[in-house]
């Protein structure tokens, strides 16, 4: 049993990110830490991404190294994977200011109560 | 001529860049740029639909990488006529945006990169490259939701945002699974190389799953249509018009892509189980969303609610996997997006004329501003499905596939769908002819009211603001909701080759 977890044990950290960054968005109710949250949800999968590339043993994909290698497609897509989440967080970001600007708070109960449930 | 499929990415994207450099020489050059911008990509979509329907796919090596390990542009009949709808629908609203809409050069940038999102998607090969365009799209969407006035355009974006970004990382995360099983991305050589691992694999199956839950939030299918609502509803006019008529159909597209040229109809044969689910959120998509759309007060938010049940169709029509259906499923996204969209821009252009937003408001409304009241009413009844309207095509074939695949819960709820939508238009067609203006009723709030839903819109009712391009645009949705619905047997048709190769 330790020993099937023991082997898998990277992949069980991703997806414990995944479940950390839904509870941090549906249990928080600062907006911050709920885009927070977010990261840490989008981070499981980009860790989840490098782990399923990696081969034990292998070497960098040149030329000039030894066979067997590592596959650098996972890599590459998460390269711009990771471009999207920064320009997602920025735009939630900017959003939060004018939130905070038209409401005062970041606290989402507290602006529920002053505007009803919309 | 052959560099058309790049080129359709392409002319949006380049003109999304000259808006924002033309703007920083002069502020006034937003909308002629965009106008010239959308025109070239809806000349260049024309130019590919004509090519694409023949008998094999249009396809298109990008950067001279080979298919398997570059990204490939396949175009058929139906990214076709997505890219098309895309294109004319983007021209439209452009055309009523220009008096109504948000007008700074930032709007117009924006506006453009959400296109080059949306027909990116449309015609790529790639599952990886449809991550990037779906989140090119999802990021253009919340900064024009954004881009309304107040706190509550801001709030539905946030929304918008962090529920959207859950579904696009889900996709992801299948995107995962499937290149762990295969070690492909490419659609085409996916689909072979999971037919070789087997329908039965943990593995495949759990990426169709994410997959799917991940498109379902971006389609806003019942449970997660949450953000729904409220993106649309805080949006200014010309914003919910354009991301109601575009965004979840593209979603339902990839869908459509995903389902039928990744893992095909012999995947939903050995996983029934799988079938059972789509067929089941699409039913429950459809009786729900009808039943939210009736408990509505504010007209665009009620639109919001109709948008979860017209997709249960589409949904509902994809699961039962025959021919019939899939032709239903095509022309109903073609139909749904001119007719929502239509429905959305006049249901601005009635708040602009007369700062009429809830369903109250519309009391008498025939009497006042006849035009508006005419052009909702036939729009609204396109939606019912009254023949010989394009909402009737695209409902009969979807019906008539699922009694072909004898899928019969689902035959039922299409069918009593169309009294689901009757129920809730038929409250504002009866309050638009058959009452009397609310003016000389002491219970009911005055005409120009600024309580709920003045906020999303700012100022209101000022007569002078609709303009000529507001009006033709909502004039044509309405002729082409009429029209296209007599053309749409013939162009079911002409989709009959591509729908085979799809099925195959």
């Amino acid at each position: 049993m330790i020993e099937f977890f023991a082997a898998r044990v990277y992949y069980l950290v991703s997806f414990l990110l995944l479940g950390v960054g839904t509870y941090m968005m549906i249990g928080s109710p600062n907006l911050v830490k709920k885009v927070i949250g977010m990261n840490v949800f989008q981070t499981g999968i980009f860790l989840f991404f490098i782990v399923i590339a990696f081969v034990e043993g292998a070497s960098p994909p040149l030329l000039t190294a030894p066979a067997p290698y590592v596959s650098p497609l996972p890599h590459v897509l998460i390269l711009t994977a990771i471009v999207v989440g920064v320009s997602l967080t920025a735009v939630a970001l900017g959003l939060i200011v004018r939130i905070y600007d038209e409401y005062g708070t970041l606290n989402e109960e507290a602006i529920q109560k002053v505007v009803g449930d919309d | 001529m052959t560099d058309l499929p790049a080129l359709l990415v392409a002319a949006p994207l380049v003109g999304s860049v000259v808006v924002m450099l033309a703007g920083l020489v002069r502020s006034e050059s937003g909308w002629p740029v965009a106008a010239v911008a959308s025109l070239v990509q809806t000349g260049i979509a024309a130019a590919l639909a004509v090519r694409a329907f023949g008998p094999d796919p249009v396809r298109y090596v990008v950067g001279g990488f080979d298919a398997p390990f570059g990204i490939e542009l396949v175009v058929d009949g139906v990214s076709a006529t997505m890219a098309v709808l895309v294109a004319v629908v983007a021209l439209g609203v452009l055309g009523y945006a220009r008096a109504a809409g948000p007008r700074s050069n930032a709007f117009y940038a924006t506006y453009l990169l959400l296109v080059a999102g949306l027909s990116g998607m449309s015609v790529t090969g790639d599952v990886f490259n449809m991550y990037v365009f779906l989140e090119i799209t999802g990021l253009a969407a919340y900064a024009l939701v954004a881009s309304g006035e107040g706190g509550r355009s801001a709030r539905a974006a946030l929304k918008y945002l962090l529920v959207g970004t859950i579904g696009a990382s889900l996709f992801l995360l299948g995107i995962g699974f499937a290149y762990v099983a295969t070690g492909t991305l490419n659609m085409a050589d996916l689909s072979t190389q999971l037919a070789a691992v087997g329908y039965a694999s943990p593995l495949v199956q759990a990426s169709f799953g994410l997959l799917v839950v991940g498109l379902f939030v971006k389609i806003a299918v019942f449970p997660v249509h949450t953000w729904q609502p409220a993106a649309y509803a805080g949006a200014p006019d010309s914003v919910s018009a354009l991301i109601s008529a575009l965004v979840s159909t593209i979603a339902a597209y990839a869908l459509i892509r995903l389902v039928f040229t990744v893992f095909t109809v012999d995947f939903l044969l050995t996983n029934a189980f799988a079938q059972t689910v789509l067929i089941a959120g699409a039913i429950v998509s459809i009786v729900v969303g009808s039943v939210l759309a009736v408990a509505q007060q504010e007209v665009k938010r009620m639109l919001a609610y109709s948008s979860v049940s017209q997709f249960g169709l589409v949904v509902g029509a994809i699961a039962v996997a025959n021919g019939t259906a899939l032709t239903g499923a095509v022309i109903h996204l073609v139909g749904h997006a001119i007719m929502k969209g239509g429905l959305f821009l006049t249901s601005g252009l009635v708040a602009s004329a007369t700062g009429a937003r809830t369903v109250d408001d519309y009391r008498g409304l025939a009497e006042r501003f006849s035009a508006g009241a005419a052009v909702f009413g036939v729009l609204a009844l396109a939606m019912v499905g009254v023949p010989p309207a394009i909402g009737f095509v695209g409902k009969w074939y979807i019906a008539l596939g699922a009694v072909e695949a004898g899928s019969w819960p689902l035959a039922v709820v299409i069918l009593g769908s169309t009294l689901l939508t009757l129920a809730y238009f038929a409250r504002i067609i009866e309050r638009m002819f058959f009452r009397e203006p609310a003016t000389d009723t002491t219970t009911d709030t005055p005409l120009v009211t600024d309580g709920e839903g003045s906020e999303a819109g700012g100022s209101d009712a000022d007569p002078s603001v609709v303009s000529v391009g507001m009006q033709t645009t909502v004039l044509l949705a309405a002729v082409l909701a009429i029209v296209l619905g007599v053309a749409a047997f013939e162009y079911g048709q002409l989709l009959e080759p591509t729908i085979e190769r799809l099925l195959a």
